[in-house]
């Protein structure tokens, strides 16, 4: 629209700040996919830790190298998919029209992750019977943490979908033996995994949308203006 | 529903009186819940400090029996763990050896390499031990692999067998090895750990004492060699153990040994948080922390932003006290990890509630008592607290019945903690806030200045209490306006530098807090590995340890048999008696400065009964670790140590010596120890400055990824558009203050009636039928189109008198809708219309101007009063100043004076214009519109007017209607004009270009033009009606706007009509008011909204022609209504600004005007409202109703009110006041466009 205010001969001025306008969003798109990476490698690394405690109780001395137990590629494959995800959420909300409204503010987001971090502890820490148990609370908790921190249906279609999505990934990465599970139940996995999944996404998205709330009040101000 | 209504007045009631009560008590208050919270954390004293050190028990070894796994009830001091059998049995032999006596001739090799070598025979001697036919290979604890880890190990540590480890195992227990070992001292250290260790190392796990003690070294003073032979045994046979002892004890005698060897220690091992763990932790307490953060950066708008904040941190930590000591009170016994789920204790209960409730509070109304307020915030939010909390119990009650213990031990803490929670919400923190406010009223009391005026309601929501019942107040979410004089909003530049150092620091804070916390637990966690490892490097370190001490023992001898108990090495026993052999030692030294040589005494002590003690608490598991044995929860039972003493002659030392021990150069190697020392002591503290640098760096970044905008920058140009980027702004928009200065436009003569802009120009029309013409964007005069008079002037009596009237006038129909005609009057108006160019038809400059001014009044013939019949006045009034014509009205600036004569001298009208030129200025304006540079204006007597706003000349006029017109809508090339009879004229623009060409004929040196058609002064501009809608309405037509190709009228018939613009067809007539309609809304996206006389709003569809919905608003007739996407924006007679949601036709809030403002107000984006008030226009937040900033127009303008307002497209607003217009920018708006 703004192109449209150029060739009708409004004021010439606004040129100059649409080209702004470009970079800064494109500039915006990128920081927002580093923080979003980096929360991601962040997080896998410190879940990472979580899992490899479940079944070693005591660790040999030299510990610090057990953060970098696994294998070189899961940080960066969670950072990268953390990072669509979190451009993913924010997009399809300004496509689906319906933005999300629920308690948008960083204390809300910081609340999300440190459920989503205790959902990781609990089923690292806590000794359930059986794995049905253990599967079905956290599926409990993760539509918990949506319902809480989220509420909108379009976020948990995607949050579904990318958890199936996942789970099948890392079957066929265990079927195809790149790394296994200790004690699988599913298949070829634990069967509380897509539940981690969901719960990761809908933290990420999150993240995702807030860090977008401020791009997205820009656009809309603007929008308004022209 | 009912239920659910009455549910909730009484829960607001409740809170209502609990709000009076806490803040009229405050004091007793405070005490009697700090009482409580001591009271419920009383029983927390009796549980023991959780921790993961060990602990232990000591039995006696005579009568000892494997406790059993039932309940030990009669026992009451054994602990709870002690039960079943333990992991192992640890039975360790302490080898003590010595060369004695010295020889000088011995190397200092010598003292530990024939001593070591004895471990052979030793260890032989144990293996081979048999009682019974109970051989060793039978009790003791068979291992099987290492870790897989732990390759480098395998070579020293046993596998596949008896858990024995000697020092033997450096040399696989093989004896020749150990004689083909050239440097013994490098084969020990070899597996030592490079940096900084906590835990045990391979050293400590073999020899099994500390690794000072050894004696392994080569400036051992004491020549007195300690090791241990550790054997794990997997179950206790006593008599085996026992004759192992004898024999032991038999074979090496120890003569002055007395060590007690009644008592079996067993030793309880907790779960263990290593580093591991600990990264977890950290990662939930740094969240934590953000949380907290986060949430104390909402806390806005009090007396002590800080002070709060740490009440509600104390809130939620106290209740979690409370919590876990009510749980013990009743039996509880936590049995979790409570530095593990504390930060998600945290996070269930929340901050939420208790920043709800402050915002609540804040945003009641200042001028309140300070009980009033609090007992209204409280009421206001009581619902969304029950409810929260009524959900939060649901989520945890779920939790329980899951039947998982852990699970259901949290919830059950949850529980209590939220109930507690809730109490010292209700309780502690309401007062604390009372207090607060308190303070901060009487502050302002102190400066004279109230900081805030109008609080914002925190409306996070939509759904909201609308009502409270009891407060005395009818509707508790009015904001009152204070005095204009009091107001003074939002915090200037300097304090807001203040809030962000203050904000930085307590970044810094919590880093500081966040190391010493890592410290703290890491000492905590180890507190012997880092201790001993301090110990070691102070007494390296000091000279004493190693210059001061050794002389004193070295003429310290001490005979054979002496008291044990005196000869403790530590003790620095007085010169004794020397022996003459010691002395003759001495003589053979020769030289005073070498050590004098001694016989080394193998001393037997207390402290040798558990030696074990001094050893890392991590010794034993990570023994067992190594082959992935936890002792965690478990534990293991250490018998009592059997002492061997061994004395080898110098003769056998120099036997075993290897050829290469003699070529050992002691003094280089003492430098390197020290210089070792050293280094490790720069090593510690290069690692701790490197891991405070890394933790204060990491957080730094988390604190910028969380809060990346840099919201400080106030010297930088580019600052304020920064603030307004931050993510965390929750109000996501804040106009920087004190920058927003109206630009005054002065120039009419009367007061102003009719306002039009397109943006770019702005057209207002006086009273005295003079329409200027100025630019938007810098304020200036462009055009200035008389009424036919440069003479106009009157005196100043009639000013004045006509100014009281005015004032009497404009109070009459109320509101704001003073330049449109009141409908009421309508019938008067219509009959004095055509009398007036009767009477004063050969004064034409004149009469407009009274014409105007009494439009709206009967006309002076009707009245008995002669106070109206200006006629005469005015015309004394002309003929005096028709000898002074110099005098003219003086607020009029020179150029724009100068500019309209040019203009008018020459000849104004072009040549199409009719020939009844005159009559066009008897007429006054009614109504007006700008688009591009044209001028539409609607006169009263019916006539239609275009003129160019540029240059001030009459382009067109229409005098189809004789109707007067009073409303009219410009749109595209399309007029449309509303007439007091209640027809409906659609009138065509054309432009024929004589030239075909389309000129830019815009003003030099204006950067903006109006985006609408240009006309050039060239064109020929006609205005044809196309059609008339004779009876529109049945009654006139009060309200006319046209948007989106829909003209929607209101009429006082009490029914809304749509047109289509293009064909003038009438789509729909919408009912549904019962009065007659009074304002009406529609924009671009086809919005409609109608307010009417009796106060009600009605949301159409325009598609469809459908009601969406009604609503009652006002008292008295609805004067203005806007719409944005989310609410409408209503005022009304009541000098009320309500705001609606649209989707649900919920009140949200609404404002109190001041008398007569009501009706002016506009939106300028979408979270914008701005009102008018005396003298000033006031900013609110749109989504939370907080005011943001009130700016004053003037000083001269105090008393006048603002009656119209409008907003331009680049976010000016114009408002008229008096013979005013005020210009006001809003800047953060325009740079966000930019």
């Amino acid at each position: 629209m703004s192109a449209d205010v150029l060739l009708s001969g409004g004021a010439p001025m606004r040129r100059g700040p649409y080209i702004s306008r470009i970079t800064n969003r494109t500039m915006n798109l990128l920081i927002r996919a580093a923080m979003l990476f980096m929360v991601g490698v962040f997080l896998a690394l410190v879940l990472n830790l979580l899992q490899v405690q479940r079944n070693v109780t005591l660790f040999p001395p030299d510990v610090i190298s057990s953060i970098f137990s696994s294998a070189w590629w899961v940080p960066p494959c969670c950072g990268t998919a953390a990072a669509l995800i979190g451009l993913l959420y924010p997009c399809m909300d300004r496509r689906l029209g319906e933005p999300h409204k629920l308690k948008r503010e960083w204390s809300n987001v910081m609340r999300c992750v440190a459920v989503f971090v205790g959902i990781n502890h609990a089923s690292a820490k806590v000794d359930f019977a059986n794995n049905v148990q253990l599967s079905l609370t956290l599926a409990a908790l993760s539509v918990g943490l949506w319902w809480t921190f989220d509420r909108s249906r379009s976020g948990f279609g995607l949050g579904v979908i990318i958890a199936i999505l996942a789970t099948l990934a890392t079957q066929l990465l265990v079927y195809n033996g790149v790394f296994q599970y200790t004690s699988p139940d599913f298949l070829y996995i634990r069967s509380w995994l897509p539940c981690i999944f969901f719960a990761g996404v809908i933290t990420v998205g999150n993240i995702g949308r807030q860090l977008a709330l401020y791009e997205y009040k820009v656009s809309q101000e603007k929008t308004h203006q022209d | 529903m009912m239920v659910r209504e009455r549910l909730r007045q009484n829960i607001s009631a409740a809170f209502y009186r609990h709000g009076l009560l806490c803040a009229s008590y405050p004091v007793p208050i405070i005490l009697f819940t700090s009482a409580s919270i001591l009271t419920c954390c009383y029983p927390l004293l009796k549980l023991p400090l959780p921790g993961t050190g060990p602990v232990e028990f000591t039995t006696g070894v005579r009568d000892y029996s494997i406790p059993s796994h039932e309940s030990p009830g009669d026992l009451s001091e054994r602990p709870d763990w002690y039960q079943g059998p333990p992991v192992a049995y640890i039975q360790q032999v302490l080898v003590k050896a010595a060369v004695s006596p010295w020889d000088n001739s011995l190397v200092p090799v010598d003292v530990f390499r024939s001593p070591l070598g004895r471990v052979f025979s030793v260890l032989e001697e144990i293996r081979n031990h048999v009682y019974t036919d109970r051989s060793l290979e039978a009790l003791c604890l068979q291992v099987t692999d290492l870790l897989p880890g732990l390759r480098r190990m395998q070579a020293v540590l046993p596998e596949h067998g008896c858990l024995l480890v000697s020092p033997g195992n450096y040399w696989q227990n093989r004896r020749d090895l150990f004689d083909a070992d050239p440097d013994l001292l490098k084969t020990v250290h070899q597996h030592e750990p490079k940096g900084l260790h906590t835990s045990a190392t391979l050293k400590d796990l073999l020899f099994g004492v500390p690794g000072k003690q050894t004696g392994v070294s080569l400036y051992n003073k004491k020549r007195v060699v300690t090791y241990t032979i550790t054997i794990a045994l997997s179950s206790y046979d006593a008599r085996f153990v026992a004759s192992l002892r004898a024999r032991l004890k038999q074979l090496h005698p120890s003569a002055n040994c007395t060590l007690r060897e009644d008592h079996m220690v067993h030793v309880h091992f907790k779960e263990e948080i290593g580093i591991a763990e600990l990264i977890p932790l950290v990662t939930t307490y740094i969240i934590l922390f953000a949380y907290i953060y986060f949430s104390t950066r909402k806390i806005d708008m009090v007396k002590s932003k800080w002070g709060l904040a740490l009440a509600a941190v104390v809130t939620v930590l106290s209740s979690l006290l409370m919590s876990v000591g009510l749980c013990t009170l009743f039996g509880l016994t936590p049995t979790l990890n409570g530095g593990e789920i504390f930060p998600y204790l945290v996070v269930v209960i929340g901050l939420e509630n208790v920043l709800v409730l402050t915002k609540s509070v804040v945003s009641t109304p200042v001028d309140l008592e300070v009980k009033l307020r609090i007992a209204q915030g409280l009421s206001n939010e009581s619902w969304s607290i029950m409810k929260n909390m009524a959900t939060e119990l649901c989520i945890i009650l779920i939790g329980y019945f899951t039947f998982v213990p852990a699970i259901q031990e949290f919830c059950l803490f949850a529980v209590v903690g939220l109930v507690s929670d809730f109490f010292l919400q209700m309780f502690f923190f309401t007062t604390v806030l009372s207090i607060d406010i308190r303070r901060m009223e009487l502050a302002d009391l102190n400066r004279r200045l109230p900081a805030e005026a109008g609080m914002p309601p925190p409306k996070p929501g939509p759904l909201r209490p609308r009502e409270t019942p009891p407060p005395p107040r009818p509707s508790p979410h009015t904001i009152t306006l204070q005095a204009p004089a009091f107001r003074n909003l939002r915090l200037p530049k300097r304090l807001r530098v203040v809030y962000f150092l203050a904000r930085t620091r307590l970044a810094q804070r919590i880093i500081m807090v966040g190391t010493v916390i890592w410290i703290g637990i890491l000492v905590y966690t180890d507190p012997a590995g880092l201790r001993t490892l301090l110990a070691a490097q102070v007494s390296e370190q000091s000279p004493l340890g190693e210059a001061g001490l050794p002389p004193h023992l070295g003429v310290a001898p001490v005979f054979p048999g002496r008291d044990p108990t005196s000869t403790l090495s530590v003790l620095p026993a007085p010169e004794p008696t020397p022996l003459p052999e010691n002395q003759s030692q001495g003589h053979r030294a020769a030289r005073p400065e070498v050590v004098p040589v001694s016989s080394p005494q193998i001393t037997w002590g207390p402290e040798d009964e558990e030696l074990w003690r001094r050893l890392s608490f991590r010794h034993w598991p990570a023994l067992f670790s190594y082959y992935n044995i936890t002792l965690a929860k478990r534990y293991i039972s250490i018998l009592p140590v059997i002492p061997v003493t061994l004395h080898l002659s110098p003769q056998e030392a120099i036997d075993t010596r290897h050829p290469q021990d003699t070529h050992h150069a002691p003094p280089p190697s003492i430098k390197t120890s020290d210089l070792q020392a050293d280094l490790t002591l720069y090593k510690v503290a290069a690692l701790g400055l490197f891991a405070g640098v890394v933790l204060v760096l990491l957080l730094f970044c988390l604190y910028r990824v969380l809060c990346p905008r840099n919201y400080g920058q106030n010297g930088v140009p580019h600052g304020r558009r920064r603030r307004g980027d931050l993510p965390c702004d929750e109000y996501g928009y804040s106009p920087p203050i004190s920058e927003i200065s109206p630009l005054l436009l002065r120039g009419h003569s009367m007061d102003i009636e009719c306002l039009a802009s397109d943006g770019m120009l702005l057209a207002s029309c006086c009273l005295a039928r003079q329409i200027r013409v100025w630019d938007a964007q810098t304020g200036d005069c462009l055009t200035v189109i008389p009424n036919n008079g440069p003479r106009a002037s009157w005196g100043q009596t009639f000013g004045n008198q006509e100014e009281d009237l005015l004032g009497a006038d404009f109070r009459e129909p109320g509101g704001g809708a003073v330049g449109r005609p009141d409908v009421d009057i309508f019938p008067i108006r219509r009959r004095t219309t055509p009398a007036r160019p009767a009477l004063f038809g050969d004064q034409p400059d004149l009469t407009p101007l009274i014409d105007t001014n009494f439009g709206s009044l009967p006309p002076s013939q009707t009245l008995s009063s002669s106070g109206f019949d200006f006629g005469g006045l005015v015309e004394k009034a002309y003929q005096e100043h028709e000898t002074s014509p110099t005098l003219a009205f003086p607020p009029s600036p020179p150029a724009s004076q100068q500019r309209r004569r040019s203009l008018g001298d020459q000849p104004v009208l072009p040549p199409e214009l009719p020939p009844q030129n005159n009559g066009d200025w008897d007429s006054s304006v009614w109504a007006m519109e700008l688009r591009g540079n044209l001028i539409a204006t609607g006169r009263s007597s019916g006539k239609l007017e275009l003129w160019d706003a540029v240059e001030g000349s009459l382009r067109c006029s229409n005098e189809d209607g004789v109707s007067g017109i009073t409303a009219l809508a410009f749109l595209n090339n399309r007029i449309v004009a509303a007439r007091l009879n209640g027809s409906l004229d659609f009138f065509t623009v054309e432009i024929t270009k004589p030239l075909g060409l389309l000129q830019y004929r815009g003003p030099p040196g204006r950067g903006s033009l109006p985006p609408s058609p240009c006309y050039s002064s060239e064109d020929v501009i006609s205005c044809q009606l196309t059609r008339s809608v004779q009876c529109a309405h049945q009654k006139q037509i009060t309200v006319l706007k046209a948007a989106a190709g829909r003209v929607v009228t209101g009429s006082q018939d009490h029914t809304v009509r749509v047109y289509r613009l293009e064909d003038s067809c009438c789509l729909f007539t919408l009912q549904g008011h019962s009065g007659g309609i009074t304002a009406i809304y529609i924009d671009q996206t086809m919005v409609l909204a109608s307010g009417g006389q009796d106060g009600t709003i009605c949301v159409w569809d325009v598609l469809t022609g459908s009601r969406v919905s009604h609503v009652y608003g006002h008292r008295g007739d609805v004067t203005s209504l806007v719409c944005t996407t989310s609410c409408i924006i209503s005022s009304g007679l009541d000098d009320l600004i309500c705001i609606w949601d649209r989707s649900t036709g919920i009140k949200l809030y609404s404002i109190q005007q001041e008398v007569g403002c009501g009706a002016s107000l506009g939106v300028i984006s979408e979270s914008l409202l701005v009102t008018g008030g005396q003298g000033c226009v006031s900013f609110w937040d749109l989504n939370y109703g907080d005011l943001l900033q009130t700016v004053y127009l003037g000083q001269s303008s105090e008393g006048q009110s603002v009656r119209q307002l409008l907003v331009l497209d680049n976010a000016a607003i114009v408002c008229d006041f008096g013979n005013e217009l005020s210009l006001v920018y809003v800047p953060s708006v325009l740079e966000k466009l930019d």
